[in-house]
């Protein structure tokens, strides 16, 4: 049995009211609100969160692959999974690959992985979907676009949702693209890629799988697919088929919430079907964008003993409103703005990079084995990597230790109204590891209103810096989520 | 350690620069004015100069640095290049070098250009990685004051004003004082509503941004009264340099500075001073943020742990208290462009120690203690100087 083992998503904490768009640019303004990653997010980051709690409860040593699905990577020329692989501490010997550039990318991703293991060449693959899509400012479709993630794991074992087959479809519409050089989606007359398009594909592409699994709509107990850029289309499309509205998984809640997430969007919907599915139940599934691809799963018991994890539902609880519309400008640096008079940081070492990659993305410690005392040092002036024990003096006698993963408390924290900030004032804090050690980050997803001595914090997987094109990911620390 | 600077050297001249932002004056006029008026002081010419030991972090770049603006013919110069200790430093490897025998007549001076960066604030300080915190150096000594509060129950407003009386001592002894960069006085309102720049911390507590240079010419014990009837001599050069534990393991409370703490001890003991806040004069301690200053009167077992409030409270370091500290003004007043704060200290102790500090002057003092603390809280470097008649 080939399916998925597990499931996590991300969602960012910031969401932005619809009106306050409309409010900055006069115009119509949907109802609800969108996801709007924070100025230290971006698609690599939101798909290694949405990760980490897919793989919350599951040895990171068993997977065998990662695929990052994106039109929205941040390099051109780079592989952003192999960045990924580091910060979720997989494996070396494992199958790492970005599938960009199409909103269809996360079912397409899904769609390989399933094959690497039926083909016996992986047993495991995480598969990763992640967009932070921008629309020209003042647009309706700035107001509609929303940024999120979503991870899979598929396997052999503990399989909860069985892919008893796929189907695609391919068509060439130029219906949203951007070029190499473009910031902000472009896209041709929705009502003819309605009509020549979406409403063609999906009923091709669901018929397809349908027929070749000798199934038929009433077989179903949810239909989840991509809605199109008018959501109302969607239910039509459910309803020509021969699908009761009982049956179809309501895009419309993720859209009023979080906004069309890309190449996350159906894969988000099956998450949330995921969240509520009972052992048995058969989902149709389909991904859209320049044709299809549509899957049939099964649903097992093992669904029940999959443990806790924050998913859509949480995260989608969890959030906090922005006040304004210049931040989200600010965010994602669409207009040039005054620079703090502060020193102009260095650039960034590559080759420093490297060396401490595991450190850095992966935020690997030590724990002595003389004094058993976990430490991290990413403060000192030349005492990264640790090579002595700060409590012993032992040298180079440690084993590996993961932060990452360990809650902290606040011991001390300043609130720098000075250090440049896209969101100041700089929340700063010096924590204290449940298990010992001691490390000072800054603190993000905050309210500074709340920050104190003894707040209990986790460590979250950010961009800190960006020089020349390369993106510095690193750590830091916010109040836990939820 | 078996050896003490004790006695064994003495400083017989001493220059310094106003400080502030000297827009008309670039690092080469700084070592100029303060090594011209130093060596004027101590009645030599710069040809008598046989050594030299330069102190600065972002200003020149080596022993050249010095030799160049000064002419200085052919001798051996170091730069000394250790954060904020930086001029203690180089007053303290220039004594070691008179102790050792090898030169008669040596100059320390430290200097700092730091108003060429077109910013407030000190050049930028990255680590290769990028994954410093986004802070501030005000931001890190923040996060002291911040637990110093919690540690000993004070509430925001309580902690805040205990730290606004320190500015507002320090605004008053730098308003007598000519060469100091800030000379305006302040209260304790004032300070209390002004902008925060990293909470706690507001505007005046946190030190001015000045260019400035200091100098002194340094001789041995035995040749001193030579040069003038009264050399101040060295009485202890101690430099604590961190482990940098503190942002490592949970053992260390961020209310107190060790190396600070273990500086003040080992100068004690080289100067054989038993009881610091009988015995000590006067200090001229890093009062880089007004939290740094209240700590430091602990470290220096000035005040007992957790009770400096109650001498800040009892005027016990103003200029006519028990125990004056920064009788100059202090960085505060002063900036602190960085390798000059540590000599610019130790002039404001000559001054003191011969009598010439003007409507500064403190009755008859017999020792003066200055003290450096470089980097932050979490990984300093600190210098303590005794000197004395």
């Amino acid at each position: 049995m080939i399916g998925i083992t597990s499931y996590g998503a991300y969602i960012p904490w910031h969401r932005i009211d619809r009106q306050l768009f409309a409010k900055a640019w006069g115009g119509f303004a949907i109802p609800g609100e969108r996801a709007i990653a924070s100025y230290d997010e971006d698609s690599v980051t939101m798909a290694v969160e949405s990760a980490i709690d897919c793989l919350s409860d599951i040895d990171t040593a068993t997977v065998d692959g990662l695929l990052f699905a994106t039109t929205t990577s941040p390099y051109k020329e780079k592989l952003c999974s192999a960045t990924m692989a580091l910060a979720l501490h997989l494996r070396r010997d494992i199958q790492t690959g970005d599938i960009t550039g199409s909103l269809r990318s996360g079912t397409t991703a899904l769609a390989f992985a399933c094959d690497a293991i039926k083909a016996g060449r992986t047993n495991s693959m995480l598969v990763t979907a992640s967009d932070t899509r921008m629309a020209p400012p003042s647009g309706i479709t700035e107001q509609s676009l929303g940024d999120s993630a979503v991870a899979l794991l598929l396997g052999k074992k503990n399989v909860i949702a069985e892919i008893i087959d796929s189907y695609s479809i391919s068509d060439e519409l130029a219906a949203t693209w951007r070029s190499e050089t473009d910031t902000f989606i472009r896209s041709w007359e929705d009502r003819m890629v309605m009509d020549e398009s979406y409403s063609k594909v999906m009923p091709e592409v669901l018929s397809g799988v349908m027929n070749k699994c000798g199934l038929s709509p009433k077989d179903f107990d949810k239909v989840v697919f991509d809605p199109p850029g008018d959501i109302r289309r969607h239910g039509r499309v459910a309803a020509e088929l021969g699908f009761d509205p009982a049956q179809l998984l309501d895009p419309s809640g993720i859209f009023m919430n979080l906004g069309l997430l890309g190449s996350a969007m159906s894969l988000m919907m099956l998450v949330s079907a995921l969240e509520q599915a009972e052992p048995g139940q058969k989902i149709l599934f389909a991904g859209y964008g320049n044709g299809a691809d549509a899957f049939v799963l099964q649903v097992t018991n093992a669904i029940k003993k999959l443990g806790g994890r924050r998913g859509f539902t949480k995260h989608l609880e969890s959030k906090h409103m922005m006040t304004n519309y210049n931040d989200y400008l600010r965010w994602r640096e669409i207009v040039p703005l005054d620079q703090a008079r502060r020193p102009d940081r260095g650039h960034i070492s590559v080759a420093a990079n490297w060396r401490q990659r595991k450190d850095l993305l992966g935020l690997w410690g030590i724990k002595c084995r003389r004094c058993k005392t976990p430490q991290y040092d990413n403060g000192g002036i030349t005492t990264t990597p640790i090579r002595v024990c700060a409590v012993c003096g032992a040298v180079d006698d440690f084993d590996d230790y993961d932060f990452s993963r360990k809650k902290a408390t606040v011991f001390s924290y300043t609130q720098d109204q000075l250090a440049p900030a896209p969101d100041p004032p700089s929340s700063v804090v010096l924590i204290d590891f449940e298990d010992g050690g001691r490390m000072l980050f800054d603190l993000t997803d905050r309210n500074p209103d709340e920050v104190n001595v003894g707040m209990k914090v986790e460590m979250t997987f950010r961009k800190v810096f960006v020089d020349r094109g390369i993106n510095n990911y690193y750590w830091k620390a916010r109040p836990i989520r939820c | 350690m078996s050896g003490s600077i004790k006695d064994r050297v003495a400083i017989v001249g001493m220059g310094c620069t106003r400080f502030g932002e000297l827009w008309n004056k670039g690092p080469s006029d700084l070592i100029v004015d303060a090594v011209t008026e130093a060596v004027a002081d101590a009645g030599i010419e710069v040809k008598d100069i046989e050594a030299a030991w330069a102190g600065s972090i972002f200003s020149g770049h080596g022993g050249r640095s010095v030799s160049e603006p000064l002419r200085l013919k052919y001798i051996p110069i170091t730069h000394v290049v250790n954060a904020c200790a930086s001029g203690h430093d180089a007053v303290r490897n220039a004594s070691y070098a008179v102790a050792a025998g090898i030169y008669d007549i040596v100059l320390a001076v430290g200097f700092e250009k730091i108003k060429d960066e077109g910013m407030s604030g000190l050049p930028g300080m990255d680590n290769a990685t990028h994954t410093h915190a986004v802070a501030t150096m005000p931001g890190m000594f923040a996060m002291m004051a911040t637990k110093y509060f919690h540690r000993y129950g004070l509430s925001p407003q309580e902690g805040k004003t205990m730290l606004a009386k320190i500015s507002v001592k320090s605004h008053y002894n730098g308003s007598l004082n000519p060469k100091a960069h800030l000379r305006n006085v302040l209260t304790v309102e004032r300070v209390l509503n002004a902008p925060i720049i990293a909470w706690p911390l507001g505007l005046f507590d946190c030190c001015g941004v000045s260019d400035g240079g200091a100098a002194a010419i340094i001789t041995r014990a035995d040749l001193a009264k030579k040069f003038r009837k009264d050399p101040v001599y060295i009485k202890a050069l101690q430099i604590c340099a961190s482990p940098t534990s503190g942002r490592i393991t949970t053992d260390y409370d961020l209310t107190h500075v060790e190396e600070g703490y273990r500086a003040g001890v080992a100068a004690y003991a080289e100067a054989g001073i038993k009881d610091p806040r009988k015995e000590i004069s006067m200090a001229e301690v890093h009062d880089c943020f007004s939290i740094t200053e209240a700590v430091t009167m602990e470290d220096l077992q000035f005040s007992p742990r957790g009770k400096v409030k109650e001498d800040i409270d009892a005027g016990t370091f103003e200029l006519a208290g028990a125990l004056p500290v920064q009788p100059d003004g202090g960085l505060k007043c002063f900036g602190h462009p960085i390798g000059a704060s540590g000599i610019r200290m130790l002039y404001e102790l000559y001054l003191q120690l011969q009598g010439r500090a003007g409507k500064r002057q403190i009755k008859n003092p017999k020792l003066g203690l200055a003290h450096n603390m470089g980097h932050e809280p979490l990984a300093p470097t600190v210098s303590v100087c005794i000197v004395g008649l």
